[in-house]
């Protein structure tokens, strides 16, 4: 489902040309759960905005679903995120003073279909185990907790992706287990294609395949020999 | 996004910060404020003159003396003295003049009145009986001056409204005797009040048989030594033969006066109407200066809620990015933040109508050195005060919003 051809991207920074992807091709098919490893620096994080449609690559080909990015406009880039991306952030990056609910129903305002959006919100709030703090507000909640409010925040409107910036990077390493146990079930159970950014090996390793970036170019692809299957 | 949620949205996000949200508001509000109080005040004071020069009496012509040149010297409109008794008898002839009805002549001069210990400077004026109902001064107390009273230039007056109360209070002057330049008079009657106010106050004057005033108080001459008129009030038949009044006014005098055809009359004639547009022409001047001077505290209000909406801007960059990560468009963006600063400047020019309204009907009335402040509120002023403050908010809104419309979403969630 996601198709990336010879993707780069340069950075224009005062005079100098950054290149922080070069030559980047690789295929996720439906219901794969992968990592995207490397340490700081390699372009993990800006191959992850290109796949969210945030950004669009300087150079070469991203499809998405069969669709050419490139291609749309961005009224069309923000229907996708919408509707098919769900994001899951290192910073969980909820509105303060707004309750978990309404976090969760954001996405439902900008889609078409906004009848019902609360009710949807607590389904979505039901499924990450928070039903009973949905009128709690970001800054009443542990770490954790916030990122499970961000991962109904991306379940609500169903998306076919889930793309996961580090997101364990803030949490102790027992809330680490509950979300990554909680990425792994929407995998397993929902056969929700799953894209996740880290440099935990711990991490790295409740994935099927692991893609390592380094210099802005893929240097090795494989699947997880003797993966933990994180469980709750 | 549906209309219900982007209101919403833009209440949050005005009620997060409310001490700054009113403090904006509150620039708008005085904005509005003193463009609708000073408005009014302006077309108050049109309405005010317009009634003014409506209440000396109805379909009026004027024949002052007008700019003469003698040996090359051309002397100002109203200096000369070039209008008789005769003149006026003359205008007053129905064949030469058939479209006059009534002709009032007048002369004036300042003077000092004084009635026991009390006294008051003012205007003396002096007429013929037809004075009463061509310039509308109905009598209050007594009577008026009588055609005899003319004839034999009697020693009485007939007080204006203001000057009566000055010199006798509460007492009924009728009867009185006063003194003008050490001479007795006989007060024989008072004005009715006609609540006029500083331009040409009419309660402020006294009334005198115009022989009268041209032997004891005036002795201005023509060139050819003929006690000069220096006001004919004309009332024209109808309001349809005014133009022809004034052509027959106009050849009777050019006739009498030996005015060659091409020369420049001594004499000028004007409408009531022409008077009218003349005052609503100057003062409509007076009122866009006041609207531009108000406006200009409106436009400062404006400048307030672009600085807020774009301190907001920067504040809620990751607010910005987090939505557009989600799915909001730029549109969705742009309405939000153009909503939120539409209300600011509506709640600002709601309240600000209200407040001005207010201040309008709390001066309004008021009396100033002898001049009353008349204010007129009217629909327009209202509808010109919300769809500025409306304008206000949209175009003042309208760069911070397109600012974070622009904002590109990684940038923006990466803002710290």
């Amino acid at each position: 489902m996601i198709q990336l051809h010879g993707i780069v991207k340069t950075y224009q920074m005062d005079q100098i040309q950054v290149q922080a992807l070069r030559n980047i091709s690789c295929h996720i098919e439906k219901g794969e759960m992968v990592a995207i490893m490397g340490p700081s620096g390699c372009g993990k994080s800006t191959l992850m905005n290109i796949l969210g449609c945030l950004d669009t690559p300087t150079s070469g080909h991203y499809s998405l679903d069969g669709v050419e990015v490139a291609m749309l406009s961005d009224s069309q880039l923000a229907e996708v995120r919408n509707k098919k991306i769900g994001f899951v952030f290192q910073k969980f990056n909820l509105l303060p003073r707004t309750s978990a609910v309404d976090n969760v129903r954001l996405p439902l305002l900008y889609g078409s279909d906004g009848n019902n959006g609360r009710k949807r919100a607590l389904e979505a709030l039901e499924r990450v185990g928070l039903g009973q703090r949905a009128g709690h507000k970001p800054n009443q909640l542990s770490g954790g907790e916030q990122q499970r409010v961000a991962i109904a925040r991306a379940l609500v409107n169903n998306p076919s992706i889930i793309l996961a910036d580090e997101p364990t990077g803030n949490l102790d390493s027992r809330s680490s287990r509950d979300i990554m146990g909680l990425l792994s079930q929407l995998n397993r159970d929902d056969r929700i294609t799953i894209v996740l950014v880290t440099h935990d090996a711990e991490v790295g390793s409740q994935a099927q395949r692991i893609i390592s970036l380094r210099d802005g170019q893929i240097i090795g692809d494989s699947p997880v020999q003797n993966r933990k299957d994180g469980g709750i | 996004m549906k209309a219900t949620h982007v209101v919403r949205t833009a209440g949050t996000g005005l009620t997060t910060n409310k001490m700054r949200s009113t403090l904006t508001v509150l620039g708008v509000v005085i904005g509005v404020a003193s463009v609708i109080a000073l408005l009014s005040i302006g077309r108050g004071t049109q309405v005010a003159i317009t009634s003014n020069i409506q209440s000396m009496g109805t379909n009026l012509l004027f024949v002052g003396p007008g700019a003469v040149s003698q040996s090359g010297v051309r002397s100002a409109a109203g200096s000369a003295a070039t209008l008789t008794m005769d003149d006026a008898a003359a205008i007053a002839d129905s064949t030469a003049a058939p479209a006059v009805y009534a002709v009032a002549p007048q002369v004036q001069a300042g003077a000092q009145i004084v009635a026991g210990n009390q006294n008051t400077r003012t205007q003396v004026i002096g007429v013929t009986p037809e004075y009463s109902w061509v310039r509308n001064f109905p009598i209050e107390r007594g009577d008026f001056v009588s055609a005899s009273q003319v004839q034999r230039a009697s020693l009485v007056v007939v007080l204006g409204n203001s000057v009566a109360q000055t010199l006798f209070g509460l007492q009924d002057p009728v009867g009185q005797p006063i003194r003008i330049n050490g001479l007795q008079y006989e007060v024989i009657g008072v004005l009715k009040s006609k609540g006029g106010s500083g331009f040409g106050n009419s309660d402020d004057q006294v009334i005198a048989p115009i022989t009268t005033v041209q032997r004891r108080l005036s002795n201005q001459r023509t060139t050819s030594g003929a006690k000069t008129v220096q006001q004919i009030s004309i009332q024209v038949a109808g309001a349809s033969q005014n133009e022809a009044a004034i052509q027959q006014v106009t050849a009777i005098l050019q006739e009498r006066h030996r005015i060659a055809p091409g020369q420049p009359d001594d004499f000028t004639v004007q409408s009531q109407q022409d008077m009218v547009q003349a005052l609503q022409q100057s003062t409509s001047v007076f009122v866009i200066f006041l609207g531009a001077i108000a406006g200009i505290s409106l436009l400062v209000g404006g400048i307030g809620i672009m600085n807020i909406m774009l301190v907001s801007v920067t504040e809620r960059t990751r607010e910005i990015g987090i939505r557009k990560s989600v799915g909001a468009r730029r549109q969705d963006i742009l309405l939000q933040f153009l909503v939120e600063s539409a209300t600011l400047s509506l709640l600002g020019g709601g309240i600000g109508i209200l407040l001005g309204w207010g201040i309008s009907r709390m001066i309004g009335g008021i009396r100033l050195n002898n001049a009353t402040i008349n204010t007129v509120m009217s629909l327009d002023i209202l509808v010109l005060a919300v769809s500025v403050s409306a304008a206000i908010g949209l175009i003042f809104g309208l760069y911070p919003a397109y600012r974070a419309a622009r904002l590109s979403p990684i940038d923006a969630l990466r803002y710290e």
